[in-house]
């Protein structure tokens, strides 16, 4: 059931029949889902389902891709990866992916301002105290969870106002996943629209608005908030926990 | 032996060594440049660094383009050239394993090779040098060329250390040599980056063959004979690691010649030994992770 205010956002991400290959393996067979403004909507699942394969897809990452993905009413499909970067979509990765031969700073302020509204340097540093304080290490000496408060810094810096998060609560300690989770929650009080994939349901139950359950590179069942409160026994014999 | 080794020799054979590790510097750098990002060995690098003196000695000839400009210029036309190449043979090539590339290089470079030695004959062609002269320390002749040829490629190494390790474009060359992908999702063209960097690794090859043009005959071999040494010094710095082709590149070349005051039979072995050596006990390199730890 969706409210009011649901159904008057605006559509900015349709996906629709995505399919994706690794080679010549098939992973995602059919994928359709939409998100709206402002909206923070999740993709779980099994591991190897797909999740993060469809934020790689909808990235341009994966290359070999039919279907179709809109974005703002432009098609994604075809695109290169700075293309579709430069539209506005922001991507933090599963690995983190911070670079090793860059110090917190360099890594910080390494993605270009691609559109106005972007946060500044100081900003971000005021908003990650941690990170001002380890500015000159190597990216890759913090720890777990401030590796993942940069990944996220980075690319708020571009100006990007909808963000593909990857697990951003993985191997981290329960009181990081706590912040991590308030930062979420922060952005998505700013405006941002969010997709975020996720295996940690009570993580995932606390910020999203939207639930999008795939299986077998497939969307077998979409949950408002409300729902997966309601029928925790469905969404458990999806996730076979 | 060594009662017999003057000082004469010992600073010639000096001077020699910092020649040939300038060019043994900037040639592995460019190389050092271009495996980094795009993991490509490129066989063609002693081409295009015989092609950048070749250049120069045809405007010269044909257009009475002097030396000065041609510094310029040629390391110009020779990197649009690699630019071309790049786009044409080796970005088809770049999911493909990356043999296919060293493969393609080496192809191109017999093909340049052959190409000039069709036109020009295989003995060198002179060129004279733009600084005549010398000036005599007492206890050796310093001709000027030679000290510009050092003091230019110093220059331009750490010129080439200081853009890639301390500016914003550098630290996207870093990062893209890590991980292109995730550089690429924060809406900056790897594919670009990845033409202009092997462009720029090109034409430091054809700036050490402008550099090269009077000191050595310009001839179709000369990139291929110094090409074994580059990629020798390539290894023994760590494959990709700028600071270790420069630090290295210098080394050899001292090495090289001090060996050929003390036993000169050894010269041409030496380099290939120390590699040996520097496997064994450091087989990424003696400068691998230097970026990295600093």
């Amino acid at each position: 059931m969706t409210t009011e205010a649901e159904t008057l956002a605006r559509t900015v991400l349709s996906v629709e029949n995505l399919s994706a290959w690794y080679a010549e393996s098939k992973v995602l067979h059919g994928i359709s889902f939409d998100v709206r403004e402002g909206e923070l909507l999740t993709l779980i699942g099994r591991n190897g389902a797909g999740k993060t394969t469809t934020l790689r897809s909808i990235m341009g990452i994966v290359k070999k891709r039919t279907g179709s993905i809109t974005f703002n009413g432009d098609q994604l499909i075809g695109r290169r990866i700075y293309e579709i970067a430069r539209k506005g979509i922001g991507y933090c990765p599963e690995e983190r992916a911070i670079f090793s031969s860059l110090s917190v700073k360099e890594n910080l302020t390494l993605p270009p301002v691609l559109q106005s509204g972007g946060m500044g340097d100081e900003e971000l540093l005021e908003a990650f105290p941690n990170l001002r304080s380890r500015a000159s290490s190597q990216g890759t000496k913090l720890s777990g969870g401030e590796q993942q408060m940069l990944a996220i810094a980075r690319i708020l810096r571009t100006g990007s106002r909808f963000l593909l998060l990857d697990e951003p609560s993985e191997g981290l300690a329960p009181v990081v996943v706590k912040e991590i989770g308030e930062l979420i929650l922060r952005l998505k009080a700013r405006g941002f629209t969010i997709i975020l994939v996720e295996q940690n349901l009570r993580f995932a139950k606390r910020v999203a608005d939207r639930h999008v359950v795939v299986e077998n590179g497939k969307v077998v069942d979409i949950l408002s908030a409300a729902q997966l409160d309601s029928d925790m026994e469905r969404v458990q014999s999806y996730l076979g926990v | 032996m060594f009662d017999a080794i003057s000082p004469q020799l010992i600073f010639g054979q000096l001077l020699i060594g910092l020649i040939n590790g300038s060019f043994y510097a900037m040639l592995s750098m460019g190389l050092a440049i271009i495996f980094g990002l795009m993991h490509v060995v490129n066989f063609a690098h002693g081409a295009q660094y015989m092609l950048g003196a070749f250049v120069t000695w045809v405007l010269l000839n044909y257009l009475g383009i002097p030396y000065w400009p041609s510094l310029v210029l040629a390391p110009v036309i020779v990197a649009v050239l690699g630019m071309v190449m790049e786009r044409t043979i080796l970005r088809p090539l770049q999911n493909l394993d990356h043999l296919y590339g060293l493969l393609a290089t080496y192809a191109v470079a017999l093909i340049v090779e052959g190409l000039i030695r069709q036109q020009y004959g295989s003995s060198g062609l002179p060129y004279s040098s733009p600084i005549p002269g010398g000036v005599n320390l007492g206890f050796m002749f310093l001709p000027y060329y030679r000290l510009w040829v050092v003091l230019f490629s110093i220059v331009t190494c750490i010129g080439s250390w200081l853009l890639i390790e301390h500016t914003k474009l550098g630290a996207y060359l870093r990062a893209a040599n890590e991980k292109p992908d995730i550089v690429e999702t924060f809406g900056i063209n790897v594919p670009r980056m990845v033409t202009l960097t092997y462009g720029f690794g090109v034409g430091l090859a054809a700036l050490s063959g402008v550099l090269a043009a009077p000191i050595y005959q310009v001839s179709p071999s000369m990139g291929s004979s110094i090409m074994i040494v580059i990629f020798a010094v390539v290894v023994i710095g760590g494959m990709g690691s700028i600071i270790g082709a420069v630090a290295t590149g210098y080394m050899l070349g001292l090495v090289e010649a001090l060996t050929k005051i003390v036993y000169p039979e050894a010269a041409n072995v030496v380099i290939f030994l120390f590699m040996i050596l520097a496997l064994l006990v450091r087989p990424n390199g003696l400068f691998s992770g230097a970026e990295k730890t600093r």
